[in-house]
């Protein structure tokens, strides 16, 4: 018997497992949504801004594991979530994205609310199709779960006419989709693996570069056991953190732009540089003629494009992280490493990840209360200097997670994303770590973790700036400050160097901003508050917290590499 | 840097031309023709692209074709022997009846049709290589004054195999 396509949308979803979705109504829409009102299966989420939903659901869906869905109208309910999907596409997060689309006839009339979304997201989205006859329908749903999930994960895109919606057509979802020009790479070629094991047998100052791949894959135990076994270094990207225990002694720590100094000595040092799961990003490299330079190169990648895009490999392998590992397992033996490990122990003791103490409460103080209170925590981040201190300070391992927009930077992504993974992991605590400039990009979303009943605890470390751009003014433009202090008014002198006596109030109070959500909302302005604060946050089962930190304004993000400088060049003081 | 070709099987679909030429334009790489139409299959297209570029974006490009859900195949015919041509129309406008004669010749020489011809002007219908085209248009300029040229961009085929003859 024939359906109607909303009754096989809905249907779709159940079959495919979907418990939530982040839906946002709008004209194009509506049947959609009217379809799951009257089912209870799938429990739909109802943020305040499209953005605000789509980075929910990238938080989800990084926390769970599963597929993040978005529902959102035509027009501007797609754009809004483009930012989202351009995210999700570089740090390879899995989501299927539903945009209403105005009935068929309609389209390529400007009609109301009509874009051309899939054309406008073809770049940032992995697969992206307007569905054109309601017999597709099952079928490209399936295709999109497929896609999405597999290979190097990503986002599709599915563009659905209103009168598709409504048309009646086939009952059948199908139970597998074959895809003629899609085979993501589902095994391991182990002549080219051999190869890549037997020049790290021969090195003597061997390192493991993990990316995130390792994470996607799921591969941390994996990479545990073989570095632990052949005695190899570990150094991560932003995404890898956590690849392997932060607190274990084979890790060095971060490498990149704002890395341990040790971490990016040893990737300029060593011999075989082993990396797995990362595409070699700028912010990983810096200038490309000196990264590595003694080193010969393995690169295992699920994706054949990234592979000797950024840098030349000597050895590629296109391989999933896990499968991989696995094999590679099969042959490991131990390297004799000890004076390579105490080389670069000695370059950790010359050159610590440190702050200074002596000026007020410091993110490194405040971090560190953190890592003692939160057993099992998911900690999510926003982008700028918070987000590179938490990347440097945070302990992960296998109770803790870390989710983090690494290749888009996108400001606003904290808030949101934490409180989808809270959706997703209702019995863990989720933490959000971000500033004062990210929060207020989504800080709409409040109301959204008050109504989802998501009480998150959000690190609010607030020093008036947008801090990581300050601190690229206040090292390489001469102090000039420009657009970059949020307490800046027009009675402001044009030239200020940094904050005085009679700079203007911040605006807005956060802590009345949190309560007017029905939050909590506790200022810490001293380090011995930090922890009581933190404790009392824990205590708030009901509704998220803002803990606002008032850190020393002038704080920079150290070491640092300016950008297309090479990795050894590290400013550290 | 140096021309390259690339047969790319296609799903027949809306949007994946604009998908192809858009990754070519996002990415900054250096696309010299592209024509596309169905194959065989209906439900297939096959493109013929050029690119200029060096051999480590080159690769880069094939990767990155081989990635798009929509691309069946991509097969390197930079260093395979192929039958590729274009067709290209040229109209030489404003001429005398010497220059007639000239342009006759010209089309003997190069193995051109004349398809169309008016008092005082001249159709060449070419099908030749992409090169010799280059150069029937730097001679024609040389020469005329006033010349109209509309070309279709190459298609190629691998040849057919010596053994298999």
């Amino acid at each position: 018997m024939d359906i109607t396509g909303r009754k096989l949308f809905v249907k779709a979803l159940q079959e495919e497992g979907v418990d939530t979705i982040f839906g946002y109504p709008g004209g194009t829409v509506t049947d959609l949504f009217d379809e799951l009102y009257k089912q209870d299966c799938i429990e739909v989420v109802l943020p305040r801004h499209e953005q605000g939903l789509i980075h929910e659901a990238e938080g989800y869906a990084k926390s769970t594991g599963k597929v993040g869905v978005c529902l959102v109208t035509s027009g501007p309910g797609a754009t809004n979530i483009m930012t989202g999907l351009a995210d999700a596409h570089y740090d390879s997060i899995p989501l299927v994205c539903f945009t209403g689309q105005v009935p068929l006839s309609l389209i390529g009339n400007d009609a109301f609310q009509e874009v051309d979304i899939v054309g406008m997201t073809r770049s940032i989205t992995k697969y992206g199709v307007t569905v054109r006859r309601r017999e597709d329908l099952g079928r490209i749903i399936k295709m999109a779960f497929h896609i999405a999930a597999t290979g190097k994960p990503g986002p599709v895109l599915i563009d659905i006419p209103k009168d598709i919606q409504t048309a009646t057509g086939p009952a059948e979802y199908p139970s597998n989709v074959q895809i003629r020009g899609y085979k993501p790479n589902e095994s391991v070629h182990v002549g080219q693996l051999k190869k890549a094991y037997k020049l790290l047998r021969s090195a003597k100052k061997p390192l493991i570069l993990a990316g995130g791949g390792i994470n996607i894959s799921k591969a941390n135990d994996q990479l545990l056991q073989f570095a632990e076994k052949m005695q190899i270094p570990v150094v991560t990207t932003i995404m890898g953190k956590g690849a392997i225990p932060t607190t274990h002694p084979l890790y060095v720590g971060n490498s990149g732009m704002h890395g341990k100094y040790a971490a990016n000595i040893a990737v300029s040092k060593c011999d075989v540089l082993f990396s797995i799961g990362t595409r070699f990003n700028d912010r990983i490299t810096g200038d490309l003629n000196e990264f590595a330079p003694k080193a010969k190169i393995v690169h295992i990648d699920v994706d054949t494009a990234s592979i000797s895009r950024n840098v030349a490999v000597d050895v590629p392998v296109v391989s999933d992280a896990r499968l991989a590992l696995e094999k590679l397992l099969e042959w490991a033996e131990t390297l004799d490493t000890e004076k390579w490990q105490e080389q670069i122990a000695e370059w950790n003791k010359t050159n610590p990840l440190e702050m200074r103490r002596d000026h007020g409460m410091t993110p490194q103080m405040i971090l560190e209360h953190i890592n003692k209170t939160f057993a099992d925590a998911i900690y999510v981040t926003d982008v700028g200097q918070h987000q590179m201190w938490a990347t440097q300070y945070l302990e992960l391992d296998a109770w803790h997670q870390m989710i983090t927009s690494g290749g888009l930077g996108t400001m606003g992504f904290g808030l949101p994303a934490a409180i989808g993974a809270k959706i997703g992991n209702p019995d863990r605590e989720v933490v959000c770590i971000t500033g004062d400039g990210g929060l207020q990009m989504n800080i709409q979303e409040m109301a959204t973790a008050v109504v989802q009943g998501a009480p998150v605890i959000i690190c609010l470390f607030n020093n008036y700036y947008l801090g990581m751009v300050r601190q690229m003014q206040q090292l390489f433009y001469g102090k000039r400050y420009a657009a970059t202090c949020l307490r800046r008014r027009k009675t402001c002198p044009a030239n200020c160097k940094g904050p005085n006596e009679a700079c203007p109030p911040y605006t807005p109070d956060f802590i009345a901003l949190a309560e007017s959500y029905g939050a909590h909302g506790i200022r810490v302005e001293r380090e011995e508050d930090i922890q009581a604060a933190l404790d009392q946050a824990r205590t708030y089962k009901d509704a998220p917290t803002i803990i606002e930190f008032m850190i020393a304004t002038e704080e920079i993000v150290l070491p640092m590499v300016k950008g297309g400088n090479p990795m050894s060049e590290m400013i550290l003081k | 840097m140096k021309n390259r070709w690339i047969a790319l099987y296609v799903e027949n679909q809306v949007g994946v031309l604009a998908k192809v030429s858009g990754l070519f334009s996002g990415k900054s790489y250096n696309l010299q023709s592209l024509t596309v139409g169905t194959t065989e299959d209906e439900t297939v297209s096959r493109m013929t692209i050029c690119v200029t570029s060096d051999d480590v974006t080159f690769e880069q490009i094939k990767k990155q074709l081989n990635r798009m859900v929509e691309v069946i195949k991509v097969i390197d015919l930079t260093s395979v022997p192929i039958h590729m041509k274009e067709i290209l129309f040229a109209k030489v406008l404003h001429i005398s009846a010497a220059e007639k004669q000239e342009v006759y010749q010209i089309a003997q020489v190069f193995h051109v049709e004349v398809a169309d011809i008016g008092n005082d002007s001249v159709l060449l219908e070419c099908k030749l290589t992409e090169r010799r085209n280059n150069e029937l248009i730097t001679l024609l300029k040389s020469k005329f004054r006033t010349i109209e040229v509309v070309r279709g961009g190459a298609v190629a085929i691998e040849s057919i195999s010596t053994s298999c003859r």
